[in-house]
This record gives structure tokens, sequence and C-alpha cells, in this order.
């Protein structure tokens, strides 16, 4: 079969010497020496091994003789009753931080949070979450958090507080009183603050969203009358055009869309087909990575475009001019494609320019969207933000128009553009209040802190589209002396009901019974007995205005560069930044960690010095470069990513907190907010004139992009729609090789064969009586977000390294998303992400190599590791062809018997942050070998339950940490001896030709088999596959 | 739930084959069957009642008597509450003395009641019944090793002798050679002495050598671990008087073996359910490990000293306190044990871990707790198989059972020694 090439990075595609060495060197795992050039030149005399021998035979007999200590074990004097020592307790939540809405299940054991997971009964998000959701039960240990009320930076007790502000309250004489939150999406909350407002009529409430949608929502209210944002619906498109929105990764809800955009991308082998999806970006998103049609821009010629698109869609515009022919050429099929499926297609746009938004709802009005993919009938608050408003307030500071100013949840001060106007108007306000949990970069400027609780902590509800309302109730008692925000106001407000007794009462009198409330929090959400209708709108925008208004944008010359903002995945705004579990986890497109960056092509890195294909993938010192944009400048280490526009550099905000932000956060990478500019009406994330110059000094980051090589191996397959309906076996004829060694396409997994039977060094193929576990990942529903890891990280406690051992490939991950470019246009490259994990091999290669029997095999298929085995040869590391196995280098978690080695970064050890272990698996020590293990402690768990009720184990009852994260179901697992699961359905009935294992050819039997990515885009021209194949074979 | 049906279905089997027999003798109607009684009485009753002596409620001796009706004793037991609301002189007066109300028992049919009553009956004609000696504590698992271990002393100290010997005749042989040289005139160098004969001193450091490491390797095996471990309590708690003498069922107090790894050390509240009413330890002298005398009643009092309770005003004074109590069985971090699966899915008496902990006063670890002491027990211990839906998955052993080519599957066959069933 025809081998398309993939690479991790230049280095690899064009193979050059550096490369080959790093590749040679397989193990960049150095031995922890630092100065280990001088030790390996000194000389040690025959006496001093023996004084070194004895004095250590010795410690290690002290050590090991030292007398048992003695234990306790503490009961319950009144043991609540529905604690169960040993057994979780499941409650449900919701997230709702900064207006994104996942209705959630937290595990709690022995009383402490220790798992999220998303709420199966929500139709809009199910199981599925984020990295950040995931994240945020380790944000509730933070301990950074605020531990108790302040006035003027003393602690003082709540009724101290209450006292002292009601009387500043009373002593305003009238001056106005604002709120500033963030997009609230409680309706209770909103009744609390109308109750607040009730009593000062001279209270406002502002919202402000760090990263601002007001475009959007003004542009909705121009457009329909209505300053709201419709609810989306990916799953009904065919075509989906996305300007710039990076809806699978930071774009309002992206779990929702993710699920909704997962659901168009299976494949039906019977009836094959998917949704067409382009996309137009400067960054590349992660979004972008997953179009079928991508296409790159500079930010200031987002408007254009919008244009362009709507001109050719047949909306009475005209067209303004594109240099770019592939971007002119891409609008027009973009357009085709939009018009071949009316009422079929959506376009979204991550603009917060209004005129785009209207041009974009003027597309969608064309193309029949509303009421088919988008919804009016039930809209969504998830950002309420409107920039003017916030402007106005900072204004409003200045003047000392404004007697108090309540934050919640936000965090001017740091992500607004102009946070220091903002930071001396609130230093000139009379009476200042924050609950912030931290003491942020806003909070230490205020005068009272009275910090609410962590919502794990907390009462309260959310309504995330209009009638879909979701439940929170507190987990755990507050760990510290805190109060719910809602509390605190309507206490302030003279109301002497408790908080969830007012929520209570709210819903009661909504719900009209006590039961109906207590069913309500078991479930956890309200949803419409019937999923509404979905409604249109009557578009009635002023076209001609917008494009008028797009056309005076400033634009930068030709050749000239452009600076874009973006959000990460991981980090987001940088509100829950000090998340050690965040901080570490490679973005999905960079494979960076614990920094922000100038991310720029390589054609205009080459400009700097620096370039892709010497040695820059090999040595993390990157050249650092001075960017001025807005009159300011920042200091920002460059990183090279094929597939960003040449002309564009992309710099992640949300990092560059202060010191109060706690550890993890602290002082890791540099603000780059105030590059944000205001236009008038609405802040611009981006900006046209951008001045760059190299300086000499040099930065280290930690990226996780060229660790582990495959040295060029096939592991990825894939095709094109057209061609796999032509030919559902093309993509897998490679194995038609495998035929002579007795493979059997129908029936791969038969032990019988003499496939599985030949070429072990056993005779005795292992025999699963019971359960065969096995799993299925769909590579063309893994978009790369990377909620598997942090969730795998979470329920196994995989320990975070920091970035001085993520740069030595130190890093802990049992399950990396690797990211690989395909195709040989360097500037437009194709992405692929694989999920990589233990694919628990049944002709393991590392069990045959283990000294001690450390790894071996199960009766259930799983590639067994006792840790406590483990002497740490690390053969298996050395053995396994996949990479998935680590070595626990350093003893991050205070495993060891000797107290003084802990090696911790990230702040994951203090008693506090350690109530978020998961109790059932243990943490390793140094010294150790560690890998995924399917969740082993889920599987046990789940045929413990079967086998005490006495019956057999049912599909879907064991379900990996992997496997629930996931929001586009990309990863199915069970047990493949079950006919009736849906692992053995998608084995041998429903995705058999696309089903391949990687390295299959290797005989070592995975129980892991990927199913072949799927783009819908046109097939190649045949010359261009022939210059592939061959380049291929020069390779 | 399922343990205690498949007790009593077994339980049935044997009361049935009573019944045919006694039918047969004497045709007589079903006669309550009192060895079915104590085992009901001892997990539904027991917690609350004695034969003999006031607990929570009243001592059950004589009670058939003391009731007008058998019928409303009936129903009392099954539902007490319904017999007070009929106002029944009897059944008012006892609740106005015990000031707690009986449970009721709708899952004891009225032949239970008369078995556990036929029982109570024994019992009362007993005199005490059997103070701890439970009969159906399971032997302490033999050593089966101990015959073999004897053997090898006795080979050893044949070798000791035969080596003895053959170091004599060595010597005797030397000698003699020695006489023959010397009487044929032949020199021969002065023999060395045995103790610095190198061939003698290798041998004897070899020796030490082995046997000292043997006794190490020993040593460092058995490190950390702590069989026979019997540390002194905050409170003289005996099992031998709570299970053991007043048959309070183990599951009562440790009523997490059942759900959860950990079989649960019982909260306070629990042992007040019956300590609010007894205050005073009355039975038999008891005696702590070093054989000093234990006052029961001044061990109850510390009891109430940690939870708060003042006994003469009989209602909690000050905040109660958990009691330190110290562990025994310690498993370290790596291992993964469940109480309940061992207890519900493999039916496992706690006796065959713990011991025969009905007959201590303090408690000591009964197993060593080793990884070779679970194991071995995994390799002969058979699962429920046919009884048990969860193995229907296992068809290939369900055939081999059927065709007799195997007679059982133990938990080693199903994958019970495998290293992730219990370290991950």
């Amino acid at each position: 079969m025809e081998q398309k090439k993939y690479w991790k990075g230049l280095e690899e595609l064009h193979n050059t010497k550096e490369h080959q060495e790093i590749v040679n060197n397989e193990f960049r795992e150095d031995l922890p020496f630092e100065e280990s050039e001088s030790l390996l030149n000194a000389t040690t005399p025959r006496r001093d091994f023996l004084k070194y021998l004895g004095f250590t035979t010795a410690a290690a007999t002290i050590a090991a003789s030292c007398e048992i200590p003695v234990k306790k074990a503490i009961p319950y004097v009144n043991k609540p009753e529905e604690i169960t020592p040993g057994v979780p307790n499941y409650y449900a939540s919701t997230y709702a931080v900064d207006g994104e809405f996942v209705p959630l299940v937290v595990k709690t054991r022995e009383g402490r949070p220790i798992k999220v997971d998303g709420n199966e009964l929500s139709s809009i998000t199910g199981t599925s979450s984020t990295a950040r959701v995931q994240g945020s039960v380790l944000s509730l240990y933070d301990a950074a958090r605020l531990r108790f009320p302040t006035i003027a930076g003393a602690e003082a007790t709540w009724s101290e507080l209450d006292k002292q502000v009601g009387a500043a309250l009373a002593g305003l004489g009238g001056a106005p009183i604002v709120l500033l939150t963030s997009t609230i999406i409680s309706p209770s909350t909103k009744k609390v603050i109308a109750g607040f407002q009730a009593k000062y009529p001279s209270f406002r409430h502002v919202t402000y969203d760090a990263v601002s949608y007001s475009g959007m929502l003004l542009a909705n209210e121009a457009s329909y009358g209505k300053r709201a944002l419709p609810a989306y619906h990916f799953e009904n498109a065919k075509v989906v055009v996305s300007l710039n929105a990076d809806f699978l990764g930071t774009w309002l809800n992206p779990v929702e869309y993710s699920k909704q955009y997962g659901a168009t991308r299976k494949i039906d082998e019977k009836k094959p087909e998917m949704s067409k999806h382009f996309h137009f970006e400067s960054m590349m998103s992660v979004t972008g990575a997953n179009a079928d049609e991508r296409y790159t821009h500079k930010p200031s010629q987002t408007g254009d475009i919008a244009l362009a698109l709507l001109n050719a869609v047949g909306g009475s515009v005209s067209a303004p001019a594109i240099s770019d022919k592939r971007l002119a050429d891409g609008i027009q099929k973009a357009a085709k494609a939009l018009l071949a499926n009316n009422g079929k297609s959506i376009v979204v746009a991550g603009s917060n320019d209004v005129n785009v938004q209207i041009i974009v709802n003027a597309i969608n009005s064309q193309i029949g969207a509303n009421g088919t993919t988008i919804d009016w009938n039930s809209t969504v608050n998830y950002r309420q933000g409107i920039d003017s408003e916030m402007e106005q307030l900072v204004k409003d500071l200045n003047a000392g128009a404004v007697g108090g100013l309540f934050i919640y949840g936000v965090n001017p001060s740091y992500d607004y553009y102009n946070a220091q106007a903002f930071t001396e108007g609130l230093k000139k306000t009379k009476l200042t209040v924050s609950f912030n949990s931290h003491k942020d970069e806003t909070s230490e400027n205020v005068k009272f802190a009275a910090p609410a609780h962590h919502y794990l902590e907390s009462w309260g509800d959310a309504e995330g589209r209009t009638g879909y309302f979701s439940f929170i109730q507190p987990t755990i008692a507050p760990l510290f002396k805190t109060r719910a925000f809602e509390a605190t106001l309507l206490a302030w407000s003279g109301n002497t009901t408790a908080w969830e007794d007012f929520l209570k009462n709210e819903w009661i009198a909504k719900l009209g019974s006590q039961e109906a409330w207590d069913k309500a929090l078991q479930d956890g959400v309200i949803e419409p007995a019937t999923a509404p209708a979905l409604g249109g709108a009557s578009f009635a925008g002023n076209v001609a205005e917008a494009a008028a208004k797009i056309g005076s944008i400033k634009k930068s010359g030709k050749d000239a560069l452009e600076l874009v903002l973006y959000e990460k995945v991981a980090i987001g705004n940088g509100k829950e930044a000090n998340n050690p579990w965040l901080q570490e986890m490679p973005d999905p497109i960079t494979r960076a960690t614990w920094d922000n960056y100038a991310v720029i092509s390589n054609k205009l890195a080459k400009t700097f010095g620096s370039e892709l294909g010497d040695d820059y993938e090999i040595n993390n010192d990157k050249t650092v470069l001075k960017i001025k944009a807005n009159g300011k400048e920042v200091l920002l280490p460059l990183l090279i990513l094929p597939g960003i526009h040449p002309e564009v550099i992309a710099i992640a905000v949300g990092y560059g907190r202060n010191a109060n932000a706690g550890k993890a956060a602290a002082g890791v990478g540099k603000n780059v907010y105030n590059f944000v500019s205001f236009n008038g009406t609405t802040r611009d994330f981006y900006s046209p004139e951008v001045a760059v110059e190299k300086t000499n000094q040099t930065y280290e980051i930690g990226v996780t992009q060229t660790h582990n090589s495959y040295e060029g191996r096939p592991i990825i397959k894939e095709t094109t729609l057209e061609e796999f309906i032509k030919n559902p076996e093309e993509v897998n004829e490679d194995r038609k090789e495998l035929d002579q060694f007795g493979y059997d396409p129908k029936n791969p997994h038969d032990t019988t064969s003499n496939f599985v039977k030949n070429g072990t060094l056993y005779p005795d193929v292992h025999q699963y009586q019971g359960i065969k576990w096995g799993m299925s990942i769909d590579l063309n529903t893994c978009f790369g977000c990377g909620a598997c890891t942090i969730a795998c990280q979470a329920e196994n406690n995989v320990s975070v390294v920091g970035k001085e051992q993520v740069i030595k490939a130190h890093e802990m991950h049992w399950l990396r998303i690797d990211r690989y470019f395909g195709g040989t246009d360097v500037d437009n490259p194709e992405v692929v992400f694989q999920p990589m994990l233990c694919q628990h091999c049944d002709n393991a290669p590392c069990e045959n190599v283990c000294p001690v029997a450390a790894t071996n095999h199960s009766s259930e298929g799983i590639n067994q590791m006792a840790y406590n085995r483990c002497i740490g040869t690390r053969y298996c590391a050395n053995n396994c062809p996949y990479k998935v196995r680590r070595f626990n280098w350093r003893d991050w978690n205070g495993a060891d018997s000797f107290a003084n080695n802990l090696y911790d970064v990230g702040g994951m050890n203090d008693d506090l942050t350690r109530m978020v272990l998961n109790p059932d698996v243990v943490v390793r020590s140094r010294g150790v070998m560690e890998k995924c293990s399917f969740c082993v402690q889920k599987l046990q768990d789940a045929k413990l339950t079967a086998k005490k009720a006495g019956r057999p184990l049912k599909d879907g009852e064991a379900r990996t940490a992997c496997q629930l994260a996931c929001s586009a179901d990309a990863i199915v697992f069970g047990n493949v001896n079950d006919k009736e699961s849906r692992i053995y359905k998608v084995r041998n009935e429903e995705q058999k030709s696309r089903m391949y294992y990687v390295l299959e050819q290797l005989h070592v039997l995975p129980s892991i088999n990927y199913l072949a990515k799927i783009r819908n885009k046109d097939a190649e021209k045949a010359e261009g596959k022939k210059e592939e194949h061959a380049a291929h074979h020069e390779a | 739930m399922y343990r205690r049906v498949s007790i009593r279905m077994r339980k049935h089997f044997v009361s049935v084959l009573v019944l045919c027999v006694g039918m047969i003798a004497s045709f007589s109607v079903r006669a309550a069957d009192p060895s079915k009684g104590k085992a009901l009485f001892q997990s539904n009753c027991a917690s609350c009642h004695n034969v003999q002596k006031k607990l929570t409620g009243p001592a059950l001796a004589g009670v058939e008597g003391r009731w007008s009706d058998k019928k409303l004793l009936h129903q009392w037991i099954h539902n007490s509450a319904a017999v007070l609301a009929t106002g029944d002189q009897y059944a008012n007066a006892l609740y106005n003395e015990y000031k707690i109300s009986m449970p009721p028992f709708p899952s004891l049919s009225d032949a239970d009641v008369d078995d556990i009553l036929a029982y109570i009956a024994q019992q009362e004609a007993q005199g005490g019944g059997d103070k701890g000696k439970d009969n159906s504590n399971p032997n302490p698992t033999q050593n089966p090793e101990e015959g073999s271990a004897n053997n090898s002393l006795l080979f050893g100290i044949i070798t000791l002798i035969l080596a003895v010997v053959a170091l004599i005749l060595l010597q005797i042989n030397s000698n003699l050679n020695k006489l023959a040289a010397d009487k044929e005139g032949v020199a021969v160098p002065e023999p060395v002495p045995f103790y610095k004969n190198k061939a003698y001193i290798a041998l004897v450091i070899l020796v030490m050598f082995m046997v000292g490491g043997y006794f190490t390797i020993n040593g460092a095996i058995g490190l950390g671990r702590q069989k026979d471990y019997m540390p002194e309590q905050p409170i003289f708690f005996s099992h031998k008087v709570h299970p053991g003498m007043n048959q309070i069922n183990c599951l009562y107090c440790h009523a997490g073996a059942e759900k959860s790894k950990h079989a649960m050390i019982p909260s306070e509240n629990i042992c007040m359910n019956c300590h609010k009413v007894i205050s005073e330890y009355s039975g038999g002298d008891l005696f702590n490990a070093e054989g000093k005398k234990i006052n029961g009643t001044a061990e109850i009092a510390k009891l109430y000293e940690y939870v708060g309770w003042d006994a003469n005003a009989k209602a909690y004074t000050k905040p109660g306190k958990p009691i330190p109590w110290t562990k025994i069985h310690n498993l370290p971090d790596h291992v993964y044990f469940n109480h309940s699966q061992h207890v519900v899915a493999g039916k496992q008496q706690c006796q065959t871990c713990h011991g025969p902990i009905t007959e201590e006063d303090e408690v000591h670890q009964f197993a060593d707790l080793s990884m070779g002491w679970c194991i071995n027990c995994h390799r002969t211990t058979k699962v429920q198989f046919a009884d048990n839906k969860y193995y229907s998955i296992f068809e290939k052993f369900h055939q081999d059972v059927k065709d007799g080519k195997i007679d059982s599957v133990t938990v080693e066959m199903v994958g019970g020694t495998e290293c992730q069933k219990c370290h991950y």
C-alpha cells in the first residue's frame, strides 16, 4: 500500500543527521548525574569502593531492620450512615466556571472528592469532560487558595467582615455599587444578586469575560434582536465552516460541540458518510488540526474571508480581493459545499468583531442554518460579558464615580488589556471587596477579601441552555473558612435565609415538592421531557454597513507580521493556571508544557536564524524574541510550528501569573493580555502591527514532541472518504503481507490461527477463558483535546514531574496523544492525533525481558506491572515498540522509604494536595517502571460488583477513565470474549475494514486496535500520489 | 443476602432429612430444630439478647412462659410495634422497662421462630449454654510442613553423627597410615593439626556461611511481618465475651466486611447500642496476656469516657472522642485486599484468616499475612463455580467439570494468583 509520510517535526521529515543521532540514542533518559563528566573520569580506589559497599550495606540493614511502626485504626465516634469506608459515594454536580456548562458526577471516597466525570443523564454533554474539568478536582486542594476572610490583608472573622462591610455600604451615601463577575449561568445566584439590587438601587452588575464573546452577542442583537447566543447543533451539519472558532478546544462550550461534531465524524461502514469541515485560521488550533480542509490567513483578514464567503453563497456584498490563491480557492470551495447542503450546514466564527459576526449571521441565514443547525428557541447562557460595559466601569472607577466594587470570579488586574488602569481605578474606590478564591492580582489590591467556596464545596444551580438545568451540591465540607458568594451577598442584602435554603426554596417552588427537589439533586440535571424543536430567526442585520466597517479594519502590509492571541486547551484564560496537571499537559498542537511562547512558522524562524531541520528540535534552548505591539513589549522564546500562517506570531494567554497564584502557576510564561486592544465596541485579540526582533538569549522549553520516536515505521493509517467508499479494504492492504504468516484478516484474534501461534517463544498461547479486555480507538473521532490524559492522571495518581524533568524526557503520562503531521506541504500539513498507551500485547516484548517477572501477563489479557517487584532495569522500556513505559527517575510522591528523596516541583505533595490521590491506586516510588493498567482498579471493582451479585459482568460496567472522559466516544473498551459487547461488534462486525493494529507485523498481538482515519477531502491528484510514494522510498 | 439464603438452603436440606427420619420413626409433625435455631439466634437476636442475661433486651430464658399466648409472641417478633399498639399489658411493660423497641423481623417464618425458641429452651435446660465452646470454629489450619520439619531435624542429627564418625575414621585412618609409614621407615611430613588444616577451615567457613545465610534470609523475609502481634489496646475488648459468649454476629460490628474492602472497626455508636444498657461486666474472670486480672466493668467505663456517656444520668454529657485502637492486621500499601470479596463472593468464614477469634480475649494476628500465605490459599480454595452466575462465562471450565476432567475450579484457575489481582 502507498505509505504516506508522517512526521512529528521537520527533522524527522528530512531525516537529518541530528534526528538519526537522537533516534540511535533512543533513551534520552540519561542517568541523572548532572556532573556525569567528572564522575566518569574520577578514579575510585578499591578501598573507597569497599568503604562505600560496607556503608551502604550497613545503612540498608539499619534502615530495613528498624522497628515496625505502630499504626492506629481510628473509628468514627458516630459514623454517618451514608459513608462506608472503602466504598465511594457519587454526587451530581456541575462545572460552571466562566460560563462553561458541564454537568458532572463527583466520586468521593471517605468524604473527599477524588475524581469527576460527566453526568450520563445530561443530554448536552453526557459522560464527557475536558482536561480543565478533569483538573478542577485538583483545584479544590490548591494550597494557594485563600483560607479565611481578610480585612486590609489581616485575618478577620466573617461577622467582623459583615459588620465592617455593612457599615461601609451604609456610608456610601448612594454612590454606585458595582458587582463585577464572570458569566453567571445560575438562575438562583442571579436572583440573589437581584435581591441585593433591590436593597441598593444604585447597584449594577457588570459581566466581564476574560476572553470576550461580546462581538457575537452584539451581532446577534443587531441581526436577530436578541442579545444571546444560540445553541449550535453540529450534529445536524453536513458541512461545517469555521472562521477561527476553536469549537473542539476552547470556544464557548467545547465538550458539547465535540460530542456533536464527533457524531458526524463516525463512519458507518455500510453507509460511509461524514461531515465536511472547512477551517480558516491563523494559528493552528485543535479544531483546525481536525479539519478536512484547512486554510491559513492573517487575523485581520477574517472579515474579508467572511465577506468573500457571503458573496460566494449569494449574499449581496462585493467580495474583497484576496491575493492568496489557495485561500481564495478554499473560500469558493467552502461556499460550494455550503450551497450544496442548504439547511445542513453551519458557519461559526471565533472573531470578537461585531461586524464580522454580523456577516457570519448573514451567511448562516443564507445557507438555511437557522432552525436546522442553529437553534434560536433554546438559547445558551455560556457568555454574557459586554466589553463596552467593562470599559465604562474602568473609566468610572478612575473618575471616582463608583462607591463600591465587588469582584467575583474575575481577575481584571491580570487579564484586562488595560490592567493598570483597572488596578488604579480599584485603588481609588472606597469600598472594594473580592470574593475570589485566591489572593490573585486583583484581590491583593482590595480591602475586603471574602473568599468563596470551590464549586465542589458549594450549593448552586446552572442553566446552560434555556430549560436545561444542572445542580451543584457540596461533596465535601468547606476545607477553609470560606463562605459561598451567594451566602455573603444574602447576608449583606439583609436576607437571613441561608443560601442552601434559599436555593432549596426556589426549587421546591418550581418543582412542587421536596421529593422532586431530592430527585433533581440526585439526578443532577433537569431537562425538558422532549427536546424542544429547533427554532429559526429571521436575519435583520445591516450587511452593507458591516461590510463597510470591515473594509476599514486596519490590516498589515504585504509580508508584514501580525500577532494573534489564543487560549490553550489546558490553561484556557489562566484562571485555573495553578494546576500542575494542566500545566504539564502537553499542548495538543505544540506538544509543549509549562510555558507560553511565540509560535511562528519555519519560514519566519529562518529570519531569526533559527530553523527546523538543523538542531532546533534536539535542543530545548529556543531563541528568545522581543515582541512589540500596542506599545507593549514582551520577551518570549520562539517555537516553530508547521501549519501556522507564515506572517503570524501566535501567543497563548493565561500565563505569567504572579506569585499569589500558587506554586505551579507563579512565574510560568509571560502575561500577554496587554496585547489585546479595544476597538471602540469590543476587544480585539490580535494586533495587525507587531515588531519582532531577535535577542541573544535562549530559553528552554519542555517540548515532548520528539520524545519517543517510531523511526518512521507505519503506525497511522488513513484514507479519504472517496477512496474508502470505492474500496474499503484498501486502507488495510499492507496486511496482505502478513498472509504468508497465516494471518486471517477475518478472524485476527483466533488463538488457534497460525499467525497467533507462530513466532512466539512460548508454545502455549495465552488462553483467555473468562474475560479478555480489549480497546478500540477511532482515529477519526480523536480530536487530540487531552481530556483522557488528565482523566488518566487523576484516576491513576500519575505523577507531575516539572519542566526540568520534562526537558529530560522524564514525563510520566500513561496516556499520551501523539501529534503527527502528514503530507509534504510544510506550510499546510495534515494532522493526525493518535492516543498512545500500553497496548497490552498478548505476545508482549516487555514481559520476556524482565529479569524478575515484574511485568507479566494476566488471564484477562492485561500486561500487568507489579511495582513492588520491579528492580528498575528498564529492559522492558527498552524493548517496548510503543514507548509507553514510564520510569520513576525521582521520588515524585514521597513513596520512598528514605525520607528526603522527594522531588516535588508542582506542589503536589503537601497534605492538602495529596487528598486528591485515588486510595485504590498505589503511588509509585523511585526506581520502578509504570504504565497504563487499563484502569485495573475499575475493572476489578466492576467484576467484584457482578461477582457479589452473582451475575455475569455486563458490557459497559467496566469503563476506563479515558473512555469516560472522551467527548467524541473515540474509545470503546470491553470484554472481547463477550459476543454482545460493543468492542466485539466494533472489531468483528461494524468496523472490519478500518480496524488495524499498530506495528502488527512485529507479532506482539496488541489488545488495542485503532480505526483508520478518514478525511473527507478530494482525492489527491495522481501526480501528487506518485511524488509522495517516491519520497517514502527515498526515506 | 445471598450467603444467608444458601446457608438456609443447606440447613433446610438437613432439616428435611431429619424430618423424613423423624416422620418414619414416630409419625410426629415437624419438630423445632434447636441447631437451626442456634444459627438464627446468632445472626438475628444475639446482638441484643442473651439466654441467661439481660442485655439490651431481656434474658430469654423462660420467654415462652412469660407470654400469655405463643401466637402473640410470634407476632411480637415479627412486628413488635403492632403488638404494642394492641395495648398488650406485658408487651407495654417490657417496652417501659427497656425503652427500646425491638426491630421487626418479618423475614423470620413461624418455623424459624419455633427453631429459635427451641434453641432457647435447650440452652435454658443446659443452664448457661456452651460458653466459649463454639464448635463451629474451623480448626486452625494445620501446618502441613510441620512433619517434614521434624524429619529434617532427624536427618540433620544423623548427618552430624555420620560426619563425626567420618571425621574420627579419617583421623584413625591417617594415624594408622602414619604408624604404617613409621614402621616402614618412610619419612612423612609431620601432619598439620586439623584446626590448621586449610581444608577443614574452608569447610567450616562454608558451613557457617550457609547456616548464616539461611538465618539471614529467613530473617529478611520475615521483616515487616508480624504474626502473633498482640498489642495492648486502649480498652480491653474481649472477642471471647462478645462474639464468643454472647454470640454477637461478627457482621453486627464489622459491617464493612460484606460491603467494603475494609471490615471496619465499629464506630462507637455501635458499641453504645448495647452498652447504653450494659454498664457492668458480670461474666467470668478476665485475664490479660500477662495474667493480670481485668475488671470488665472498669473497661466499660473507659468506653463511656471516650463517648462521653454518663452512666448514671443515662445521657451523653460530653463530646465523644474516637478510641485510638492499635491496628493489628497491617498490609503494605501496595496490596489491595477486599473483605467483601472474600466474605460475600468467596464465602469465607472470618476464622479462616483471623483464627479462633471467638476464643480470644485479646486479638492477635493469627496468620502471617505473607504473600505466600495468600497464594497458598488461592491455589487450593475452590470458587463457588456452579452457584455464582458470574462464572458462567468460563465455558471451558464448565465443560471440563461436566466431562469430569476436573472436579472443581480453584481461585488460581480463574486468575486468582496473578499480580494485578492484588497489586495496582
